[in-house]
């Protein structure tokens, strides 16, 4: 098991920048996903660790070694691609031996490995199988298979799971995250699906259009996103996202929007306001409290424009002069169109971003 | 009504003017051949003949064959050889040969513009007019101006050493038979590799790239196996090909003088097909010519319907497949 260190690393193809600038360490063990959406730079990223590209600067380091100019092979790392890439004309026995019989290992050592990590993935009974015969998920698992059986430094994850229908999918998370940390592999997995990231990954590292936008573990990602495509990426329904401006009322400061006013917490206001007065508000569709009848002083009022159920909680679209908020709200809440709400937001929860860099504020 | 019967014979009429070439050029004349190789039409009994075309006046012989089959015509055993020499030659390098050098240049050269260059250079002599093509290998050999000399006196090779002709002394006039043809046909084996190796998903060379393969390794354990259907395609359509092939043979060494033998034979390079052409065209034996020819469509059939069975009709009209 190897630390993984991306030291200013940049990939250029020709004009497009894939990735720039990007400084990332995965710590020995540690199982930290690549997200963002398609084209942010993330497979890109995971292609160079591979050692399938080159990048254009910058360094790469297992521990200490610089692995930049090293070809893949001589690099120890296992891959799953999202295409799963098993070689047609093989087995499943000799797909997953192919690693070692490269690295000449005895043939009885080859036989005891694959049959070990068969039975691992509950494959081995398909060992005969060529890859058309098999499903989506039992390819998954050979291609897991192929990865895990050379004992990898570094196991690299390429949407492995993109592939699969919903069910599978759910079920696959668990059981990848449950086996790398039985491994100890460290571990990098390129997603586009948050909710993907969140629920497998130590640290998540969030890229948008080849940079990394923020690199933390999920509860701070989700509690304190850095700006405003953190913000909006990650969590499902997304944030609630509102322009306004700061502004100043006999000493009292308020988030005025083109459709509402809103009082901000003590404290809170002077601080944004000596750094801009020009923000976005933000704040989740949890963090707000639908209040039927009369509220406190400081609420939004809105009328309900539809409801949808999800069946544990009611997703409540309320409409607010121009601006559509999600709101999530207890399933026994009853609720019509048209009707007059208000809606109080929670103080401690809200998120305040820069409206020119995009940048949180607080 | 009329408008299904319309609808059954509107593709009829647009592909009629095909059905009528490849009745007149194909069918045609393969019903002539198999009608005249049972006959002795020649030169010097073509007018009677031709009067007498189709009726019971001609008489069916199964003297041609007698003549090819029983060694009575001396020259059959040394075409046989030949032909097999060229066929399996010329192959070797059009379906073997071919691929090395697709992977060479679709896997191994990595940038796009060199690999381009080199598939174009290789196509150059299809794209050339065959004739000019037959021309400049006889300028380039020629032992008198040809550059073929000038250059291998440059590297140093004694002048005792050069033959007096390529063209005529074997076994140089039979090497030279194979090149020609060779690098003519190896850019058809080109483009249905290239295809089908530019079509291998390049995941499936990255995981083996990552599983620990060099490149070479990656070539030998995951490119060719997947190209297993184009090989067999190739060599299949090639042989075909081949056999039926002598145009290069004839604008190179010619078939007119000598006997009406031209050079070919004294240099060894008389294939089965240009033999047929030679017994039709310079000796006028038009009823021995057609069974000379009747036998290479035998084969060609017996090979169509063997790779039929091997790979299926629809396998076959997929030239460049790659199983995935």
């Amino acid at each position: 098991m190897v630390r993984v260190t991306l030291d200013n690393v940049s990939k250029f193809f020709g004009k497009v920048k894939a990735v720039v600038d990007l400084n990332l360490e995965i710590r020995d063990g540690e199982f930290v996903a690549l997200l963002g959406p398609s084209g942010c730079g993330k497979t890109t990223t995971l292609l160079m660790v591979a050692g399938i590209y080159k990048p254009t600067r910058g360094r790469i380091l297992f521990d200490d070694e610089d692995v930049t100019d090293l070809p893949p092979k001589d690099r120890n790392i296992g891959m799953v691609f999202q295409s799963y890439a098993l070689y047609p004309h093989m087995t499943v026995y000799d797909n997953i031996a192919f690693p070692l019989k490269l690295k000449k290992v005895p043939r009885q050592e080859i036989d005891r490995k694959v049959k070990e990590v068969a039975k691992l993935l509950q494959i081995d009974e398909l060992l005969d199988r060529k890859p058309a015969q098999l499903s989506g998920g039992q390819r998954q698992r050979v291609a897991l298979g192929r990865a895990l059986v050379k004992e990898p430094d570094v196991l690299l994850l390429d949407e492995p799971l993109s592939n699969l229908d919903a069910k599978l999918r759910i079920l696959m998370r668990a059981e990848i995250k449950r086996l790398q940390k039985e491994l100890g592999i460290t571990t990098i997995y390129v997603t586009h699906d948050q909710v993907e990231a969140m629920s497998m990954a130590d640290k998540i590292a969030v890229m948008n259009k080849g940079r990394l936008q923020q690199y933390a573990d999920p509860q701070t990602l989700y509690n304190k996103p850095a700006n405003l495509f953190v913000a909006g990426f990650i969590g499902s329904p997304p944030m609630n996202l509102v322009e306004g401006n700061i502004v100043e009322e006999n000493g009292t400061y308020y988030f005025v929007s083109s459709s509402f006013k809103y009082r901000l917490p003590s404290g809170v206001g002077e601080l944004i306001a000596s750094e801009t007065s020009s923000v976005i508000l933000g704040v989740r569709p949890e963090d707000i409290k639908i209040v039927l009848g009369d509220g406190d002083d400081n609420v939004i009022s809105g009328t309900v424009y539809v409801v949808e159920p999800l069946g544990r909680d009611l997703l409540v679209n309320v409409k607010v002069g121009e601006t559509l908020f999600k709101i999530l709200a207890p399933a026994d809440l009853k609720l019509e169109p048209g009707q007059s709400i208000l809606l109080a937001p929670n103080e401690k929860r809200i998120h305040l971003f820069d409206r020119k860099t995009g940048r949180a504020v607080i | 009504m009329a408008r299904s019967i319309g609808r059954r014979l509107l593709p009829l009429l647009f592909l009629a003017p095909m059905l009528l070439m490849i009745a007149l050029a194909w069918v045609s004349p393969l019903v002539l051949t198999v009608y005249l190789g049972f006959t002795d039409l020649s030169i010097k009994n073509f007018l009677a003949f031709v009067k007498d075309f189709f009726t019971d006046k001609v008489s069916i012989t199964l003297d041609n064959f007698r003549r090819i089959f029983y060694a009575e015509d001396p020259y059959v055993g040394e075409t046989l050889r030949v032909t097999v020499l060229y066929v399996v030659s010329v192959l070797s390098i059009n379906a073997i040969y071919a691929l090395a050098l697709s992977i060479a240049i679709a896997y191994f050269t990595k940038n796009e513009l060199l690999s381009m260059i080199l598939r174009v250079t290789w196509l150059l002599p299809r794209i050339t007019p065959g004739i000019i093509y037959a021309l400049m290998w006889i300028w380039f050999i020629d032992p008198k101006y040809g550059l073929l000399n000038e250059m291998l006196r440059l590297m140093g090779v004694p002048d005792s050493w050069l033959p007096d002709s390529w063209l005529l002394r074997k076994p140089y006039s039979q090497m030279l038979m194979i090149m020609i043809n060779g690098y003519v046909g190896a850019s058809f084996g080109m483009i249905v590799y290239t295809a089908a190796i530019k079509s291998i998903p390049p995941d499936l060379v990255n995981a083996a790239l990552v599983d620990g393969a060099s490149e070479f390794q990656v070539a030998r354990r995951i490119i060719i196996p997947l190209l297993k259907w184009p090989i067999l395609f190739v060599t299949a359509w090639q042989t075909l090909s081949l056999l039926s092939s002598y145009e290069y043979i004839l604008m190179v060494w010619g078939a007119g003088s000598g006997q009406g033998y031209g050079i070919a034979r004294s240099a060894g390079v008389m294939v089965w097909s240009l033999y047929s052409y030679t017994k039709a065209f310079a000796e006028h034996l038009y009823g021995y010519a057609s069974a000379l020819s009747l036998i290479l469509v035998a084969i060609g059939l017996a090979l169509i319907i063997l790779y039929f069975k091997i790979f299926g009709f629809r396998r076959l009209m997929e030239p460049s497949r790659v199983e995935v």
